[in-house]
């Protein structure tokens, strides 16, 4: 088996050194298309006048000045510099790096002269710091799971039961805030519960050896159709027993929160952000730095190497998949104690799937993963936002891109994403 | 390992010596757990999680076990009575209710009776869940055919939805006489759930992108194109309508009923059991289906023999698609009519239960689409009855096969003895990157 898979390896590096044109035409012509958007639609079709955007909140200590923008010539100039980008990375060898800043430069034009469009000739300005705030508390659930997916891929286990630990640490976190009165509480019982669904998953993944994917995808069935019985069944008539948890408030961190634009928008916030961004440091340090990262990496690669130098897989694998599901268990306490402030069937809404794509969408990475999250959050505001605009722009389009995006990024805009060599296979000790 | 083997060569030996009756093989064959034991007792262990579930949910259960010191039997008792309760109502929603039969002898005259319905209203909840199995019979399909050729369709939902579309769209669209409008709807839903499950098929054989997350997107990108076709009266929405629903079919591109107007099982049914006689047809008696399997089973050992395995990835998914796309047809032309923005309901994730509980092969989705088709026809009557949520069905759904798909689990609780034959953990266990 391991000569098998060898053989094929090395089949795959012959074919990767041969790009296909698809492959070798779809960063420039996807590059080009939103050039061309940006000159003939958004710049052609804005409205006469100025674009203004805000960056301080009201009643802020420290204020910035707003900026005009001339609507339609920054569309048009935005256009032209990502058109010249598209050119560059057909006809000129671009290293690894230039190629990634391409994106984000492209992608941040494209937003810009869609807002430019958007925001033309009216007499309100456009928040930026509502938007950038309003990205981070959309993507929070997102960045966690995305966080559980990335260590237990780094195991070697294939976590899609996110979206099913998202929902039960929200049913649960509910459920125990509403009863006790404690958010605190509210929110270990959350982690706790998400904790239980990698239970399972480590379970019957590791110990019953089922395929991972499936899996997952039946643990998600079962939390849905769990949690959707218990809430018809007992939420629904004991609404207010069971059903009506208190908030975390938001708590602003003193002077750092007082930083013009960063500030509301990094440190002045719920307690789940300050947490994100601990799970991020401990993921990011933990793996790359640490023992224990070294170990798992080793056990996502490679487990036969790993159990010859002592390293005992299994249990390893078990420990990492059960603790990463407090990660995800938090992100879904986020939905009922971080901002509805109730629990409803389904509430995660496939966000949970969407940790998966970030977490892909990010390499398998931590940096990755949550820069991916915050691009899918950023979307989901950058909606709602539009929507109290008045655009003529189809919400329901809009809320579709970013998986039309994930699509076109998994489709070779970014080079193919490699995940961890075992990921998903079995172990089985010789 | 030697001993292993000649252990086994006398029990052999031994068998051929005393030659156990018939009797005797058939309680070995149960003993040994094999995969139709597992299933069976899979579904049995999960009916007694429900149950159990129930009995320890159920509001008025709750307030007996409050009173469980002062009155143990009652709080026993009534947690019985409800779990078994619920079963019973949806045993009478899905397959026979006694009242029906009685209603129907207290009719004076039996032409009568056949006439107003009341023969019909025996068959009725057989037919319901012949009507509910279309759909899901249509989808597994759609889940279980990529899975003999080594893929997982999770994108049965996108691909419904694809199908809805289309097969509405010339519902009303267009008009055509009888026969030959059904043909054309049904051909509509094949193409419009063909071209969203081209898709991933497409991206992986040329880009290796992955068809799960792929086909996870997709179904999400048709989830909010239904939104926007539903929200413009120049795109599919009713004209005069403030709701996200389209105009209804065109009569002609009703599927035809089979028994008379009184039940609503229909042509689909059909059209269901032919396309699993379709797909097994083509698994096992054709070449296409042949190169199918072996890629599979090993991708790599079948590129060395010759085949061309990316084109093989494109046919399966354009077929899955297709399939996933005639349930939506089926669900429009046979009981709904019109599409709505929630029309998908959660055929997607039912797609995936049922084919991992008829193991990846035809007949047995075609069995398990009965088995669920069951459950969601009775569904209905047990939360109108016990008022127990008809979300029980998912859990139900979720609980077998997640025992089915651990056979090592159901042998460990009934103490059976181990058996060469896997569940759905035998059939495919790799990871992304295979």
């Amino acid at each position: 088996m391991t000569i098998a898979s060898q053989v094929l390896t090395d089949q795959e590096i012959v074919a990767e050194a041969q790009v296909s044109p698809f492959r070798k035409w779809l960063a420039p012509a996807t590059f080009l298309a939103f050039g061309l958007i940006n000159i003939f639609v958004l710049g052609a079709y804005s409205h006469k006048g100025d674009a203004t955007f805000a960056f301080s909140q009201p009643f802020a200590k420290v204020t910035v000045p707003n900026l005009s923008l001339p609507a339609a010539v920054t569309c048009y100039v935005c256009g032209g510099i990502t058109i010249a980008i598209a050119l560059a990375r057909a006809f000129l060898p671009l290293s690894k790096v230039l190629r990634r800043v391409a994106i984000g430069v492209v992608m941040f034009l494209f937003v810009l002269a869609l807002l430019c469009w958007a925001d033309a000739g009216l007499t309100t300005a456009f928040n930026i710091v509502n938007l950038l705030q309003g990205t981070l508390g959309q993507s929070i659930p997102i960045m966690l799971g995305a966080l559980t997916g990335v260590v237990c891929s780094r195991s070697g286990v294939i976590n899609v039961g996110i979206e099913g630990q998202l929902l039960l640490g929200a049913f649960t976190a509910a459920i125990v805030t509403s009863v006790t009165g404690s958010l605190w509480l509210g929110l270990v019982c959350g982690a706790l519960a998400g904790s239980l669904v990698g239970v399972l998953l480590a379970v019957f993944a590791i110990g019953y050896r089922v395929d991972q994917v499936v899996l997952g995808v039946v643990l998600n069935t079962l939390v849905l159709g769990l949690t959707g019985y218990l809430f018809d069944g007992l939420m629904v008539p004991y609404q207010n027993t069971l059903n009506s948890p208190s908030t975390f408030a938001a708590v602003k961190i003193p002077l750092l929160g007082d930083i013009p634009i960063i500030g509301p928008v990094f440190f002045d916030a719920t307690v789940f952000l300050y947490i994100t961004y601990f799970a991020l440091a401990g993921v990011q340090i933990g793996l790359f730095g640490t023992r224990w990262g070294l170990r798992t990496r080793a056990i996502g690669e490679h487990p036969i190497a790993a159990d010859t130098v002592g390293i005992n897989v299994i249990a390893m694998r078990y420990r990492n998949v059960i603790a990463a599901g407090l990660i995800a268990g938090i992100g879904g306490a986020y939905f009922t104690i971080g901002s509805v402030g109730s629990f409803g069937a389904d509430m995660t809404s496939g966000e949970g799937y969407i940790a998966l794509a970030a977490m892909i969408f990010g390499r398998y990475t931590p940096l990755g993963a949550i820069s991916a999250a915050l691009l899918f959050g950023f979307t989901t505001q950058l909606q709602s936002i539009m929507s109290t605009l008045n655009t003529p722009i189809q919400s329901d389009l809009l809320l579709a891109t970013p998986y039309v995006v994930t699509i076109i990024v998994l489709a070779g805009l970014v080079g193919k994403v490699r995940g961890p060599r075992a990921e998903g296979i079995p172990y089985i000790k010789a | 390992m030697s001993d292993q083997a000649g252990a086994a060569g006398a029990a052999e030996a031994q068998k051929k010596a005393t030659r156990p009756g018939p009797g005797r093989i058939i309680r070995d064959s149960i003993l040994e757990g094999n995969t139709f034991t597992v299933t069976v007792l899979a579904i049995f262990t999960a009916f007694v999680v429900g149950g159990l579930l129930n009995a320890f949910t159920n509001t008025t259960v709750l307030h007996a076990w409050g009173n469980l010191f002062s009155d143990p039997g009652h709080a026993i008792a009534t947690a019985w009575d409800t779990a078994v309760g619920a079963y019973i109502e949806m045993f009478e929603g899905s397959i026979f209710n006694p009242h029906t039969v009685s209603a129907l002898f207290q009719q004076a005259s039996f032409s009568a009776a056949i006439h107003d319905g009341y023969l019909s209203a025996v068959f009725n909840p057989l037919s319901e869940t012949c009507v509910q199995a279309t759909p899901l019979i249509l989808a597994g399909l759609a889940v279980a055919l990529p899975y003999q050729a080594g893929m997982f369709n999770i994108g049965a939902e996108g691909q419904v939805i694809g199908g809805m579309v289309l097969a509405t769209y010339l519902g009303y669209g267009i008009s055509l006489p009888f026969f030959v409008h059904v043909v054309v709807c049904v051909l509509g839903g094949f193409v419009g759930g063909a071209a969203i499950g081209w898709i991933p098929g497409e991206l992986k054989a040329r880009t290796g992108a992955h068809e799960v997350i792929v086909t996870i997107m997709m179904n999400y990108i048709m989830i909010y194109f239904l939104a926007y076709l539903l929200s413009f009266p120049y795109l599919m929405q009713a004209p005069h309508n403030t709701n996200q629903i389209s105009a209804a079919i065109a009569g002609n591109a009703h599927l035809p009923l089979l028994f008379g107007s009184h039940l609503r099982i229909n042509a689909g049914f059909l059209l269901a059991l032919a396309c699993a006689a379709g797909v097994w047809w083509l698994l096992n008696r054709t070449t296409t289906g042949f190169e199918m399997r072996s890629i599979g089973k090993n991708p790599s050992a079948a590129r060395v023999a010759g085949m061309n395995v990316e084109r093989t990835w494109v046919l399966v998914m354009l077929l899955a698609g297709g399939l996933a796309g005639l349930a939506g047809a089926t669900v429009i032309q046979g009981t709904d009519f019109t599409v709505n923005f929630q029309s998908y309901g959660t055929y997607g994730i039912d797609a995936i239960t049922v084919a991992l509980l008829g193991l990846g092969r035809p007949g047995g989705v075609v069995l398990a689409g009965l088995l669920f088709g069951a459950l969601h026809a009775g569904a209905p009557l047990m939360q109108a009855v016990t008022g127990t949520p008809v979300d029980m069905v998912e859990v139900l759904q979720a609980v077998i096969v997640l025992f089915v798909a651990a056979p090592p689990l159901i042998r460990a609780m009934y103490r059976l003895r181990d058996a060469r034959a896997g569940g759905v953990g035998g059939v495919m266990s790799k990871g992304w990157n295979a």
